[in-house]
């Protein structure tokens, strides 16, 4: 009862920020159709909508990141969270409390971009639903970051740090917006040492059917996710347990 | 009976001591003010109690539960209005009182009850199904306290529950609190010194960390030989001699 307490209202604030709906899914469904636009009079590779859809689904998620780490740093700045602190809800109540509201809607948010898909040409088959199985590893890791900042930062640095820093950092190095062979070098190796390149390959690999190419990538945001979220928790644990909320 | 006993509790911010040695028992269902200027202690006493902060020695026993090894117990039976407004902007009025009984174990029939009674005990009638963001700082306020009530606590903390309250609202708030006592041992920290002789059974004043001073209004006046308590708590806060 205290969890889903809890549970509900962080999910009614997130909702209910119109910014949130705004760059959590009408931005992407803007840039997939500016994209598939571009893509219908200068046909380019990789906008095709098979290889684009899962790179604005990897870009939606993103906002996770922002939607998560406003919410827990604006807690903590307006006192709510110290409220909070000295009620019975446990540490555990308090991390899955920010985190079970985000994973669906970050599914629902994946879903969406594939739909709007669906009216871009992509195939309707079975392999969407993959897709989306593959895409909640990523998910996992953008609320883990939204968590950590949360845990870290003011609500003006989250915006700083997810909302500019994170969303662009995870769009150019995801192969999404230019092909990182092009590019090469050590910008390839940087974009392949860090999850975002992965989570985009993995899930076009599942939405090809491609099942083999799936978790070699996938392994990596698995592995990334796990460790951002427990360096995430400890932030916060130490949060709850130090001086200052 | 005491809901309270703190013995020897010291808070240390690096080689700042924000509070010294505190040793002091609270009645149970008693009103104690603590009183202090700025930086005297009195939020970080607070934080202590309310298991926020922890002590870095000493303790104190709330109704038979230490706040260093029981504080999950401790959290049960407390509650707290902090110093700056803590709402939810996005969740109605109605929402928040909600949030507060379930996140206290309440079920949904008793998180109905609780909340109805709470909107009539403290007029929140007309602005229950609002937001709490688009609330003026007055009723936010009275929406912060009676989120701190809503669980049925047996020790509260108001950490200036009525900063930025105007004369009548306060005054409500003053009438609340009357009502508490006997039922809820409440310690409350305020700038109002009317507000703490109205109100409170027993007054403790601390300065840079310690406290100076413990009794009724009354009893302070007399110790210091002076004329109002304001001229009591000026002395005893600054260390100085009253004027006569």
């Amino acid at each position: 009862m205290k969890l889903l307490a809890f549970v509900s209202r962080n999910r009614k604030e997130m909702l209910r920020d119109p910014l949130s709906l705004a760059f959590g899914i009408g931005f992407p469904l803007v840039l997939l159709l500016l994209l598939s636009a571009i893509q219908a009079n200068i046909p380019v590779s990789l906008f095709k909508i098979e290889k684009l859809a899962p790179g604005i689904a990897v870009f939606g998620l993103s906002f996770i990141s922002l939607f998560s780490g406003t919410l827990i740093a604006k807690d903590r700045t307006s006192s709510f969270l110290m409220r909070l602190f000295a009620s019975p809800l446990s540490a555990s109540d308090f991390i899955l409390g920010y985190t079970l509201p985000l994973l669906p809607m970050a599914i629902m948010q994946s879903a969406i971009c594939f739909l709007a898909s669906f009216f871009l040409k992509l195939p309707v088959t079975g392999t969407v639903l993959l897709a989306l199985v593959v895409l909640i590893p990523a998910a996992v890791l953008f609320i883990a970051i939204g968590l950590l900042a949360g845990s870290i930062f003011t609500d003006k640095q989250v915006g700083g740090v997810c909302g500019a820093l994170l969303t662009n950092v995870s769009a150019w190095l995801s192969g999404t917006w230019f092909d990182l062979s092009l590019v090469g070098g050590a910008f390839k190796r940087i974009a392949y040492a860090l999850p975002f390149a992965h989570a985009v390959d993995a899930t076009r690999a599942a939405l090809a059917g491609d099942y083999a190419s799936i978790f070699p990538h996938l392994w990596w945001v698995i592995g990334y996710a796990a460790v951002i979220m427990v360096i995430a928790v400890v932030a916060f644990k130490r949060k709850m347990n130090g001086d200052s909320v | 009976m005491n809901a309270i006993e703190i013995t020897g509790l010291t808070k240390k911010y690096g080689e700042r001591t924000a509070v010294k040695s505190l040793n002091l028992s609270i009645e149970q269902g008693t009103c104690f003010a603590l009183l202090g200027v700025n930086g005297a202690g009195k939020t970080t006493t607070i934080k202590m109690l309310s298991c926020l902060t922890k002590p870095t020695s000493g303790d104190a026993v709330i109704l038979g539960k230490s706040i260093l090894s029981e504080s999950q117990a401790v959290k049960e039976v407390i509650n707290l209005s902090p110093q700056e407004t803590a709402v939810a902007p996005n969740l109605t009025v109605r929402e928040n009182l909600e949030l507060i009984a379930g996140i206290y174990g309440s079920d949904r029939t008793a998180t109905l009850e609780k909340t109805d009674r709470a909107i009539k005990d403290f007029d929140l009638a007309e602005v229950e199904r609002q937001k709490a963001k688009t609330l003026s700082g007055g009723w936010q306020r009275r929406l912060s306290i009676a989120m701190a009530l809503i669980s049925a606590p047996q020790v509260l903390f108001l950490d200036e529950p009525t900063l930025g309250l105007d004369v009548l609202a306060r005054r409500e708030l003053w009438s609340a609190i009357e009502k508490l006592k006997g039922k809820v041992t409440v310690i409350l920290t305020t700038h109002y010194l009317e507000e703490a002789e109205a109100l409170s059974d027993k007054i403790g004043i601390m300065a840079k960390g310690e406290l100076k001073a413990l009794g009724t209004a009354p009893e302070l006046i007399s110790r210091m030989g002076a004329k109002t308590f304001e001229d009591a708590f000026v002395a005893l806060a600054t260390g100085s001699e009253a004027s006569a």
